[in-house]
Parts: C-alpha cells; structure tokens; sequence
C-alpha cells in the first residue's frame, strides 16, 4: 500500500473508475465533458471557475489537472491566481457572515 | 534564463547533443517496460503501419542552423554559435529538383534562415520558379536585428513571401520566457512592421501567420480559440493584425527534451501525449506529403527526424539524387516523438490537421 493518501500518478487513473461501475461511470464522464465544452460561458472561462473550485474543494488532482488546463488555454499566472481569490474571498465570506449568526445568539441569550 | 541557456546544447556539450542518446531515451524506460505503447504498435492498432509517403507538396529547406536567438525549447537546437549554414551550390540543386516536381509549397526554415548569406539570391531564385506557396519562417526578432534585416519587411513582400512567424504568448513574461529576455518587445516591432507594409489585414494577400507553441510542458490548446484570444490581446493591446495562428505541440527532442528531463516533465509529458493520441490526425501528418531537407542536402520525412538524424527510408538519400519514383511511397522513419504530431488536433508545420 502507499505510505501516503495522494499520488500524483493516480490522476491518470481516473477514468478507471467506470470499471467498477461502467454504467454510472460511463453518465459521469458524459456529464463532465459536456459541462467543460464551450457554451454560455468559454472553456477558458470553465477552467479558471473549475481552478477556483478546485481549490476551495483543497482538491490536489483537480488542482493539478486545471493549472495544466488553463496553461493549454494560454491562461496567465496573474489569471489563476486572481481566480483562486475569488475562492477564497467567498470561503473567507462563508466563515465570516455566519459571524451574523453568532452576533445572533449572543444577543438572543445575552442581549 | 541562465546563462547556460544561451548555448546551443552542442556548444554545451550535453550529453543530448547525440542524437543516439535521444532515440534512446524515447525507446527506453516507460516505452520498454509496457506501461505506455509504441508510436508503432499505437498506428497498428488502426492499420496505419506502416505510414507511406504520399505525392511530395512541401518541400521544407533548413538553410542552417545558426539563430539569433537560443530559445529554451528550440528542437533544431539552434543558435548563434552554429555553423551549419546550406551552401549556394546546396541551393542549386533544391532550385532543380523543385523546378521539376509538383510541390505546391516551398517551406524555409532554420536556425533564422535570413542568416543565411544567399538567402536573397535563394529567394529571389525560387520565386522565379513559382510554389503557390512560398514560406519563410521568420523568428521576427531577426528583422529588427541589425540594420542590414530592416529592409526585410519590404523584401518579402516583393516576393510575396508568406511569412509565418513564432509568437508564444500575448504577454511579455511568457514569451520572454521561452524565448530570451527583450525578444516580445522586439518581436512586437517586428510585427508592427510588417503590418506597414501591407501583411496580415484583413483583405491583404500577403499573408502573416502566427505560431504559437506552448511555452512549458504542456499541450497545446484549441488552435480556434487561441487564435481568437492572441487577435483580441494583439490588437488591443498593440494594434497588430494576422490571418491564421498556427498551433503546434513541442516534440520530445533536442533541447525541449532536455528540459523535460531537467524539470522532472518527462513521464508525465509522454503520458500526456499517448492520452491525446488521435488515429484521425494520423491520416493527416505532414511527413506523408512533406519533404526536410537538411543544410546539407540530405532528405528526411521531417524536420524533427532531420535533427534526430533519422535519414528517409530510400536509395535517395540527398537532394542531389532526387527521384520521386525513389521516395513517393516509403516507409516514414517513426519513434516515440511521433506522438507530437497526433495530440489531439494533430501538429504539424501548419498547425492543427484533425
């Protein structure tokens, strides 16, 4: 067994995963292709949304596989890294408004 | 880029600049032990070993190797301290064999071909004979250069030169890069020129192509939708005008090999490329109706075998001894760095062919 929970090499293996479930497998790789295909939004608008979520999800294969991603779309540094803001302001914004929540309770119970 | 950088891998004296040490890297370790297929048993699987030339249509000249520049992923392994350079004579004979084939195309490359001292006479000589297509691909810093290249502008359009011209990012930083500190803001007059006297608007026949190749270890991206993003980025930024951008993938040779090996990419960069295989880019590749000569005369499927010195499978083997009835219909020369030009869309010298 790996001594470790990540291998980078197991990104190649993903698409493995239909052999143990090919059905559901199969309608999950359907439904991935088809998200990321140019539509309302760009592919190079997709990948930067998926770069962003890939690390708000702290997903190290996601992180890997959309910075090779945004590098074929000709995506800059600055670009990602700005993207990767966007995810952390919302993840900073999601601790902090439940600061409301709080602000809530203490003045219910010690208001 | 360190200062290592700004040599030539053979002025390095690394152990790369053999080419047998290349080839054997490509067959060896993950292609040896079965964890990823052989370019040839990869085509078999369609029944397209092996690939046999077709009717020649371009014939690609590398009139040397000398370059002003020493770009990091450079596979001819170019620079200033090469001295490789096509004689006259070479030239002559290029001239006679073109004058009695049916190439469409005409296709100069290098190192920076302007570097060559008879590049005018070769030009000037070779439009007399009339390719549909004439092709000089020009590295644009050359044109800004050295007083003796300002008039290059002017010149390739009296021959109505197509000029197709290396660009590996909208951005400063990403082409500096790969390419050598100052050579965007210099590439970017050159561009500027050429714009001036007529190449790459809109309605213009003298036509300026773009090819973007990515400047890591990377696949390239959609040729449509980075064409789309370098003319929005091009003109906006600094009112420069093309036709067609031209997006080819980097082959595991010479000094991009290099530097898969030096930054770790290899595996997963052969990985990469064996994932996008595509058997309908198999049909179109260049060296089924392509011909490399070398700065010698010597004849090779491609330009990338013709550094890898992988010689045609044929009783002809120069220029001199040019028959078409002794190369249509060969065997091409393959190895795993075949594999660049079936990623995905497909590469070749014009791009994308799937």
């Amino acid at each position: 067994m790996s001594k470790t929970y990540y291998d980078p090499a197991d990104l190649r293996k993903f698409g493995k995963i239909t052999e143990w479930s090919e059905e559901l497998g199969n309608k999950f790789f359907e439904y991935y292709g088809k998200v990321f295909e140019e539509g309302a939004l760009s592919a190079r608008e997709k990948s930067l949304i998926a770069l962003a979520v890939a690390h708000t999800e702290q997903c190290p294969y996601c992180i890997d596989a959309y910075t090779k991603d945004g590098l074929q779309r000709g995506v800059t540094k600055e670009e990602m890294m700005e993207a990767i803001h966007v995810g952390a302001a919302i993840k900073s914004g999601a601790t902090l408004v439940h600061g409301v929540q709080m602000m809530n309770k203490v003045n219910k119970l010690d208001g | 880029m360190g200062k290592l950088k700004m040599q030539s891998l053979k002025k390095r004296h690394s152990e790369l600049a053999n080419t047998n040490k290349q080839l054997e890297i490509l067959s060896n370790g993950i292609f040896a032990n079965g964890e990823l297929p052989t370019f040839k048993s990869k085509i078999a699987e369609t029944n397209q070993f092996p690939l046999k030339a077709k009717a020649l249509e371009i014939l690609q000249v590398n009139v040397g190797y000398m370059c002003n520049q020493v770009c990091e992923h450079c596979h001819v392994d170019a620079g200033p301290d090469r001295k490789e350079i096509m004689t006259k004579e070479t030239m002559q004979q290029i001239l006679d064999v073109l004058k009695n084939t049916g190439a469409h195309t005409l296709d100069l490359t290098g190192g920076a071909p302007e570097m060559n001292p008879n590049f005018r006479w070769f030009v000037e000589e070779a439009s007399k004979i009339g390719v549909k297509d004439f092709i000089v691909r020009s590295n644009l810093t050359i044109l800004r250069a050295n007083k003796k290249y300002y008039d290059l502008p002017e010149f390739f359009k009296k021959y109505n030169i197509h000029v197709v011209s290396s660009m590996p990012h909208w951005t400063r930083g990403k082409t500096d890069k790969q390419r050598g500190e100052g050579v965007f803001d210099m590439s970017i007059k050159a561009l500027q020129e050429l714009n001036a006297v007529g190449y790459g608007m809109p309605d213009s026949s003298l036509k300026l192509d773009l090819v973007y190749n990515p400047s890591g270890a990377f696949l390239p991206g959609d040729q449509k939708a980075m064409k789309k993003d370098f003319k929005k980025a091009l003109m906006e930024d600094f009112g420069i005008q093309f036709h067609n951008l031209f997006a080819i993938t980097n082959l595991p040779i010479s000094r991009f090999l290099d530097y898969l090996i030096a930054s770790e990419n290899y595996e997963d960069y052969m990985y990469s490329l064996v994932e996008a295989y595509n058997p309908m880019a198999v049909k179109n590749v260049m060296c089924t109706n392509t011909l490399s000569v070398s700065w010698d005369g010597y004849l090779f499927d491609c330009d990338f075998n013709q550094m890898l010195e992988l010689p045609v499978n044929s009783k002809a083997k120069h220029i001199s001894d040019y028959k078409e009835e002794l190369l249509q219909g060969r065997n091409i020369v393959i190895s795993q760095h075949c594999y660049g030009c079936t990623a995905g869309a497909g590469s070749s010298c014009q791009g994308s062919v799937a």
